[in-house]
């Protein structure tokens, strides 16, 4: 058994009250909270080690650098890369995203084919219009960037259909597959429907026509557990800000020989090897992705939060965030009007809905002044919102410090926000 | 009543409550009586941009008086736009003009707000204010 009320003695900023009530944070899928072990990592670094690293001769910047170093290959080993040089430190998912679709959109207008070719063994086929495959349940980070890149080289986007409960229609991905995409990105977990896709079989169909593969891992790394060599994805992106470590830095995790053909996505010191005013050559994996001073602080906090995750049986955990689930549906389903947006069989940590004749905005509004912090809107999904008709969803979303208590009190202010406005 | 008249009445009719629950009850009811606009004019160009629910609002003159009518899918929106409709509704351009606004502050609303219902706030006064200066123009 897990211990929840010692988990919860790690993250100060849950003890406290919001309009007088005690706070109730379910918008763990906007950000987590952070553990004190994470911050004090980061304070521990700028209080006893804060150095630029990769260029110093001295101590400190030598010893910065062997932290920096070793967080990454502690990401490696939490999502299984086979080389510590397949993870690019990022600011995030978003950033990680605008890489992927900067760089493999530079390749492939350079007439270097993407068709996976040496990865999995389908036909090359040289191409310089891109296309890429999406599913319709993308968050705008892994919609946007892919749909400018096409746009910019007259590309086109193709849109993977799903159901009305949120499930991806993978005939009519497969279908889509033999439109002969470049490119697939999917989300791992959908932010809005709580949707787990089924990646695995999806990157295989991928590869089958030829296709490489993105994995937006935003909403599965803190509750699934990453093996990207069994995934056999291409490239697989996250945000530390999601797992309980700090904002402003993420990852990217891709296969070394895409890393390898693939130009840089942004230029300046650190992912340089040589300059001169004619010419310069780059850096080798991974620093050729990481121009300029990286987030040092933040990535050691990084590694501290995947240390924290790994501290607890993480299938207890999945166990607790189920039943933090299946209680807030029993719950809310009982009020009237009640509507579940998302109801995959294989979903994860959150739970979307919105109640017939009552604006989400309104009833977050009311909920917020009873201490319940979720989330309203379209959650950075617009195209999933107009998919179901809809202006908006509630979302209430969990991580392992939540507890039954406090799902009673959401679906308790729910009840009553709702007769308030109704 | 003049707009410090009703004012008045507003910041007396917050000031009752000291939850904010019941001044969002409150907001809620006014929000439920709002003037509705009319059919024809629940489209894009009355809409008003910065709130996070949208927000259409119309306005004519009558008499050398204005009057607004207005709607939103929120009801609490709804309900600040309507507490606005009840000071201006009904004034001339010149007196909503130089109304003081200062009954916001008051009542405490902008800053129980969210930072997008705020803007949203501003938003609906500033158009209400565009409507007196275009019929100001005309009148
Ligand atoms: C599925 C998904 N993708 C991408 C993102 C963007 O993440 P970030 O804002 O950390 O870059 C999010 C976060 O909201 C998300 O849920």
């Amino acid at each position: 058994m897990m211990d929840v009320n010692e988990i919860r003695r790690q993250f100060p900023v849950l003890d406290q009250q919001v309009y007088g009530k005690p706070l109730v944070y379910l918008d763990n899928a906007a950000t987590t909270q952070k553990p004190l072990c994470v911050i004090e990592r980061e304070r521990d670094y700028y209080l006893h080690e804060n150095c630029n690293i990769h260029r110093g001769v001295h101590y400190l910047s030598q010893m910065a650098t062997e932290a920096y170093e070793n967080a990454r290959r502690t990401v490696a080993r939490f999502v299984n890369a086979k080389e510590a040089h397949e993870i690019v430190f990022t600011r995030g998912t978003t950033e990680s995203l605008n890489l992927l679709a900067t760089s493999l959109g530079r390749l492939l207008a350079s007439g270097m084919s993407l068709r996976g070719a040496e990865l999995s063994g389908a036909t090359w086929q040289s191409t310089r219009r891109p296309k890429v495959l999406v599913t319709a349940m993308e968050h705008h980070s892994n919609l946007v960037p892919w749909q400018q890149m096409v746009q910019l080289y007259g590309g086109e986007l193709l849109v993977a259909p799903m159901d009305d409960n949120g499930v991806l229609d993978l005939q009519a991905y497969e279908n889509l597959l033999k439109q002969s995409p470049q490119i697939v990105a999917m989300a791992h977990v959908s932010n809005t429907l709580a949707t787990i896709n089924p990646v695995k079989e999806m990157i295989r169909l991928a590869h089958q026509y030829g296709a490489i593969t993105v994995v937006d891992g935003a909403q599965s790394m803190a509750h699934l557990s990453i093996d990207v060599q069994d995934l056999d994805c291409d490239f697989f992106v996250f945000s530390g800000h999601k797992m309980y470590a700090p904002m402003g830095i993420g990852g990217l995790y891709g296969k070394t020989a895409w890393l390898e053909k693939m130009p840089p996505y942004q230029f300046g010191g650190e992912m340089v090897e040589t300059v001169s005013f004619e010419k310069t050559t780059f850096n080798k994996l991974p620093f050729k992705f990481e121009a300029g001073t990286p987030n040092v602080g933040a990535a050691l906090g990084l590694e501290t939060a995947i240390k924290f995750i790994e501290s607890f049986d993480r299938k207890a955990v999945a166990e607790h965030e189920e039943a933090l689930v299946a209680a807030t549906i029993a719950g809310l389903s009982k009020i009237e009007g009640m509507r579940f947006i998302g109801q995959a069989p294989e979903r994860s940590g959150l739970v979307s809905f919105i109640i017939d004749g009552i604006h989400p905005y309104d009833l977050g509004t009311i909920i917020d002044k009873m201490g319940v912090a979720v989330r309203t809107g379209h959650h950075c999904a617009e195209p999933v919102m107009t998919r179901f008709g809809i202006p908006g969803t509630v979302r209430a979303s969990f991580a392992v410090y939540n507890t039954l208590e406090e799902v009673d009190i959401l679906v308790h202010a729910v009840n009553k926000a709702a007769n308030m406005l109704r | 009543m003049t707009i410090k008249e009703i004012q008045d009445s507003i910041v007396e009719d917050f000031s009752m409550f000291d939850d904010w629950m019941d001044r969002y009850a409150m907001l809620i009811e006014m929000g439920k009586e709002c003037p509705i606009i009319d059919e024809q004019y629940r489209n894009d160009q009355y809409l008003i941009n910065g709130c996070q629910s949208r927000v259409w609002l119309h306005a004519e003159l009558r008499d050398g008086k204005v009057y607004f009518t207005a709607d939103s899918d929120a009801v609490i929106t709804k309900g600040i736009i309507n507490l606005l409709i009840k000071v201006f509704s009904g004034q001339t351009p010149e007196d909503i003009l130089s109304a003081d606004l200062s009954f916001l502050d008051e009542i405490g609303l902008k800053e129980h707000l969210s930072p997008t219902r705020s803007n949203g706030l501003v938003s609906m006064v500033k158009q209400m204010m565009l409507y007196a200066e275009a019929f100001k123009s005309i009148s």
